[in-house]
């Protein structure tokens, strides 16, 4: 059986199934703000931020979980439908400069394979650090 | 203030019903960075079997979200808001959301935990379409930060 091309039945356990880095910047933050609802000002204003003892304006975590599922989707050939459940630990801050932005990467793995699918295991990275802790996804093959 | 240490088994009534429009789901899946085109048009998601447009699986927690801020709002729940941290979030699916949908949340508090001065709130929206189906469970931990 093929999924997005892959063939499930020669899926392993350690398999890199999809790698994707994705470029946010503040204009990002924003689209998300709007589109989630979520206004909180110190994903958006600086001093916001800074005045709880933020470093600066970070991602939503929400926008994180958001992006970081979409290789997986897109590896099980863009339908959404085949995730049953969805995971994650927020841990660490993306924090968004207002000029460079920020680079998070995502490498989705297989983590586990059975009869109800495979749990495919994201670790998400910024500046080489895990943002999300056990952020897995369990997606059926069939 | 702290956190109502009673608030586990809480649940709160049944928030109004969102209907979810297709531009919406365009909108939300253009902001996660979507690329499918089952996000965005209505007949590829046809043709892979679904009504309209298919939701990005966290779009749920803009339904969520109107429960999460019942409990927010709940004076007795002693939550205060500015000290609250997203600890970790999940989402179980029966079916995604598709455009077109009538959903309706119901949240319940399903823990509250203690560590050191913080405390750690579990909530769980259980969302239904118009004809009381499960779509999505989604679950939030929140940590609510103690006194400095």
């Amino acid at each position: 059986m093929s999924v997005g091309g892959f063939d499930a039945e020669r899926l392993s356990v350690g398999d890199i199934v999809a790698e994707q880095s994705y470029h946010l910047t503040r204009d990002s933050l924003v689209r998300y703000a709007g589109a989630s609802g979520d206004f909180n000002p110190i994903h958006y204003r600086d001093d916001a931020a800074t005045s709880v003892g933020l470093a600066g304006v970070l991602a939503h975590g929400m926008l994180t979980m958001g992006f970081a599922v979409q290789p997986v989707i897109d590896w099980l050939g863009g339908d959404s439908g085949k995730v049953l459940d969805y995971q994650v630990r927020f841990t660490r801050p993306v924090f968004v400069d207002a000029e460079a932005g920020a680079d998070v990467n995502v490498v989705a793995k297989v983590g586990v394979l059975d009869q109800a699918g495979a749990r495919i295991d994201l670790t998400v990275t910024f500046r080489d650090e895990t943002v999300l802790g056990k952020a897995q996804v369990r997606v059926a093959l069939a | 203030m702290p956190v109502n240490a009673e608030l586990a088994g809480r649940s709160y009534p049944a928030a109004a019903p969102y209907l979810v429009g297709r531009e919406k789901v365009r909108e939300f899946a253009r902001a996660v960075l979507a690329t499918s085109p089952l996000n965005f048009d209505p007949e590829a998601a046809r043709a892979a079997g679904y009504a309209d447009v298919v939701a990005p699986p966290t779009f749920a927690v803009v339904v969520q979200e109107h429960t999460l801020a019942q409990l927010l709002a709940d004076p007795d729940a002693g939550i205060d808001f500015a000290r609250v941290v997203h600890g970790d979030q999940r989402f179980r699916f029966t079916r995604p959301i598709v455009a077109g949908d009538e959903l309706t949340g119901t949240l319940t508090v399903t823990s509250v935990k203690t560590l050191g001065g913080h405390s750690m709130v579990t909530a769980e929206t259980s969302i239904v379409d118009a004809g009381g189906a499960h779509v999505v469970t989604a679950i939030s931990s929140l940590v609510v930060r103690g006194d400095e």
